[in-house]
């Protein structure tokens, strides 16, 4: 008699449950689902249809054609080579710079403490203040930086208004040229020989990103210093490894990991990359650090080319995909033995 | 050795802090000169004054205190009873809804940028709001992750002894929970109140008038308008940072705990 019962109370029981834990989700949910989950797909969608200020005519594939081989593959190919030369000059800088500070911060010292929070100071300025600081560093007639380039006999360079490379520049003041080749034809904005290196405009706003996020990585590195065994240490040093073998066989393989984790954050952020470029040069001069976050923001806002934009907002998200699902998977393999 | 290497760099990479600061003290003629002078010769308080004016600064730090306040409050509700259910509730579906959750954290913010304008724009007609600053921000997946790591760790026989006791899941909630994770929360409500302060491709694109636009749309504003004026320029870009600088100082425990534990980089 007590059996169906408490049946029928558990029952009840697991039904409220069920609908308090329904409760609970669904704002949460909610949001998620129509801000951040379902536009994911409308992006794919709207990127198959003739799109300016309302929807238009399907047309397939045509607005991928557009962009990566039709009339606007130039200038999206000109801010995808932008994009990945921004992040092999800034991801290296930071993670080589930002090892070696967390590695001496690591140490117990005094001041560990104030260094960390000076590092780390950067990091949480707004992006756009910040920059700002740095278009002033950077000013050409009046700017810190070309005070400091004129004490080493350097004389003023126009910094974010300078499309030439740095290459170029540097041969310049010897009074080489660099040879003319260049994937672009002769007529084209971009045309520029392929050695000229990155603009100085886009080495100034490497300089602001590095400074901006190195202190991010110093705390990052830390963390993952602090999941070091001393063990090992107190091993290699009774078999009486020196620093520097102590650093670079020990240290650094079971730190790759974090290295890698930050590696991959590094790219992504530099992918993704649009505030600092919208504040420090508006993507100029000559499109010289017009990274693809700033080009489909142009595209689509500017331009008021909704379809080509979510085409190229999709390419984006692909190649961001990409770096994200590479790290899961080597991040999975890692924690075995993590 | 070390000192010096970790001195230098510390020195780098405040050097931009002081240079604003300095800047923003001199007369528009210091700031002009050559060779630049590294301590101002005259202290031009006024300077912030005059920046303040130039701009509507009250209306956009207002805007942003009201939207910092609402994202961060929504979104600690919303995330908390979201984690809990995750954490300690038993329900049908809840593989499947957490597997939309974190699909949704793989989807970058480029892709569901176009989406979500062309969304509010034409659909909701809420440009140009504050409604449309903080309505999209009313959740997070990474908050929801984050506290519902943090609620499996509480030991299951708190749960037990309340439920002896009685209480029920928003008591268990509200009277043990919640008072056992205010570090995570702090967290939570650190970066998610850093974030709206530093929001500003959202409502660059969804705002026209300055009556709703935040403090770093506002920011670069008045650098088109008074680029030229250097010393004005630093003075506001001074009292932009501060807020963000005095508060991370106070609270940099938390922020640096939490980023160290998540890896998050906004």
């Amino acid at each position: 008699m007590t059996r169906p019962a408490t049946g029928a109370a558990r029952r009840r029981r697991i039904l409220g449950e069920n609908v308090l834990a329904y409760a609970f989700v669904l704002p949460a949910i909610l949001v998620i689902l129509i801000f951040q989950f379902l536009p994911g797909f409308a992006a794919v969608y709207m990127s198959l249809f003739r799109w300016d200020i309302v929807q238009g005519a399907f047309r397939g594939l045509d607005n991928y054609q557009t962009v990566l081989v039709g009339a606007r593959a130039e200038e999206f190919w000109q801010s995808l080579s932008v994009t990945l030369t921004y992040t092999v000059i800034t991801v290296p800088v930071e993670i080589v710079l930002s090892l070696v500070l967390a590695y001496l911060l690591f140490q117990k010292m005094r001041g560990r403490g104030i260094y960390r929070t000076l590092y780390y100071l950067p990091y949480i300025t707004s992006v756009i203040a910040a920059s700002v600081i740095f278009n002033w560093l950077m000013n050409p007639s009046y700017g810190l930086f070309n005070t400091i380039l004129g004490f080493v006999g350097i004389g003023p360079q126009q910094w974010l208004d300078e499309p030439r490379g740095v290459i170029e520049l540097i041969a310049g003041a010897f009074g080489w040229t660099l040879p003319d080749w260049s994937p672009f034809a002769a007529g084209s904005q971009f045309h520029q020989s392929i050695l000229a290196g990155p603009s100085l405009a886009l080495v100034g706003v490497s300089i602001y990103t590095i400074w901006h996020y190195i202190g991010f990585q110093v705390v990052i590195f830390l963390a993952g210093l602090g999941n070091i065994s001393n063990e090992y240490y107190e091993a290699a040093r009774l078999d009486g490894a020196s620093e520097r073998q102590i650093f670079t066989k020990i240290t650094l393989p079971l730190l790759s990991p974090t290295t890698f984790f930050v590696a991959t954050i590094a790219t992504i952020g530099s992918l993704k990359a649009f505030n600092q470029i919208y504040a420090m040069t508006n993507g100029g001069p000559l499109e010289t650090t017009k990274t693809l976050g700033y080009e489909i923001f142009h595209v689509f806002f500017q331009q008021g080319r909704i379809d080509l934009g979510a085409a190229m907002a999709v390419l984006l998200t692909v190649i961001i995909l990409g770096f994200t699902v590479f790290q899961f998977r080597v991040a999975e393999r890692r924690v075995h033995y993590g | 050795m070390k000192h010096v290497v970790l001195a230098a760099v510390a020195l780098v990479i405040a050097f931009p802090f002081y240079w604003m600061i300095s800047t923003a003290f001199k007369s528009f003629f210091e700031a002009t000169q050559f060779p630049p002078t590294a301590f101002p010769h005259e202290l031009h308080l006024e300077n912030f004054a005059t920046a303040w004016g130039d701009a509507p600064w009250a209306g956009f730090f207002r805007n942003t205190l009201v939207i910092g306040v609402a994202v961060t409050l929504g979104e600690l509700v919303t995330s908390v009873l979201a984690a809990y259910a995750f954490a300690r509730l038993e329900f049908k579906g809840k593989g499947a809804i957490f597997f939309i959750l974190l699909a949704t954290y793989m989807i970058p913010g480029e892709a569901t940028l176009i989406p979500n304008f062309v969304l509010v724009t034409r659909y909701l007609h809420m440009a140009d709001t504050l409604q449309v600053q903080i309505i999209p921000f009313l959740a997070s997946v990474f908050s929801v992750f984050l506290l519902r790591q943090h609620f499996r760790s509480i030991p299951n026989e708190l749960a037990d002894a309340a439920k002896v006791d009685g209480a029920g899941h928003l008591r268990f909630l509200w009277g043990v929970v919640l008072p056992l994770s205010i570090p995570v929360l702090v967290t939570v409500t650190l970066i998610t109140g850093l974030g709206v302060y530093d929001a500003f491709q959202w409502p660059l694109l969804v705002t026209n008038s300055d009556a709703v636009r935040p403090v770093q749309v506002g920011m670069a504003q008045f650098r088109t308008e008074f680029g030229a004026q250097y010393h004005l320029e630093m003075a506001a870009a001074t009292f932009v940072i501060a807020p963000v600088v005095v508060i991370f100082l106070f609270a940099q425990r938390y922020l640096i705990q939490g980023v160290a534990r998540t890896g998050i980089r906004g």
